[in-house]
């Protein structure tokens, strides 16, 4: 039985990997990331990691997805057809996809030299022994008494970073100005109309303490 | 199944994303095939923290998730500015940062 799960999960984690890489529409190949992450969700119960699989379904199929679905219907497609270069018929088409090829042969003979001719017994096992409880191997409480005990510093370390890429990806999306009109462009350096610092000059109370109020400049 | 075969799994996995990586040229793509490598290195460690029966490399496998997420967030904002600012996107366009 679980066996024949491993094979249907396993199939859907590559055939998911493979639409990513050609699918030549942006939004297809996000569709195609879903159906593998939901498949390596399967792949993650079946080694009985129970709190990681939910967490994959939740975070990255559903949350992590949505912001891409929402960045692809944005910016749409790029004018140019996908992959172009990659399947066109000139040299460099066929250049770039036999050096694919290549270098796709050569990392996955290397990966699987070292991930399965490593000589430990145990690979060719079926892992440690398991016995099901409320608090065993891989269930949520499991994880949180060691991300609060033997992790807390990493555990703190993630918020942290949590927090700073937030801020991050406000600041690099947040619209500067009023938006352009279709077939306007911004002023370039040294034209008039040109918006100083626009792209981080974000709106502020005055008297926050900033670099530019201490030198005297704009408040 | 032995714990070997999700291993070769991972390996598939993490070389479709490499590859994906270096001939896409949309970034959107290029984030997703990295999402792709990552995914990858999370199921070989998941592996190997049941072949030992230690749940470190399921923290180690969370925490990856987090700074995937980060990544996801900081490469999206690049984009959307990218995007903002009419220039192409394209990663063999965007020459503006070479020396």
């Amino acid at each position: 039985m679980s066996s024949v799960l491993f094979f249907i999960a396993a199939t859907g984690v590559i055939a998911g990997a493979i639409g990513v890489v050609t699918l030549r529409s942006p939004f297809y190949s996000v569709l195609a990331l879903v159906g593998h992450l939901i498949s390596l969700a399967v792949l993650f119960l079946l080694l009985r990691a129970e709190f990681v699989a939910a967490i994959q379904v939740v975070v990255y199929a559903g949350a992590v997805m949505v912001l891409y679905v929402f960045v692809v219907a944005y910016v749409g497609d790029s004018g140019e057809p996908m992959g172009a270069r990659l399947h066109g018929p000139g040299p460099l088409g066929s250049g770039l996809r036999k050096g694919g090829a290549v270098l796709a042969g050569c990392l996955l003979t290397e990966l699987l030299i070292a991930l399965l001719g490593t000589g430990l017994k145990a690979v060719s096992g079926y892992g440690a022994g398991y016995a099901p409880g409320p608090r065993t191997f891989g269930t949520a409480a499991y994880i949180g008494e060691l991300l609060l005990t033997r992790f807390l510093l990493a555990f703190e370390v993630a918020s942290m970073l949590l927090l700073i890429a937030a801020v991050g990806g406000v600041v690099l999306a947040a619209r500067a100005g009023r938006p352009l009109a279709i077939g306007e462009r911004r002023a370039g350096p040294g034209e008039p109309g040109e918006e100083v610092g626009a792209p981080l000059d974000l709106p502020r109370p005055p008297g926050t303490g900033t670099m530019a109020e201490t030198v005297g400049g704009r408040s | 199944m032995t714990i070997a075969w999700y291993l070769a799994v991972s390996a598939i996995v993490f070389t479709l994303g490499a590859v994906g990586v270096i001939t896409r040229r949309n970034p959107l793509v290029v984030l997703l095939c990295l999402e792709l490598m990552l995914n990858g290195a999370n199921l070989a460690l998941v592996a190997f923290s049941r072949m030992w029966g230690n749940g470190d490399g399921q923290i180690l496998a969370v925490i990856v998730m987090t700074v995937a997420a980060c990544e996801v967030c900081i490469g999206l904002g690049m984009i959307v500015a990218i995007y903002r600012s009419r220039l192409p996107i394209d990663v063999d366009e965007l020459r503006e940062l070479q020396g």
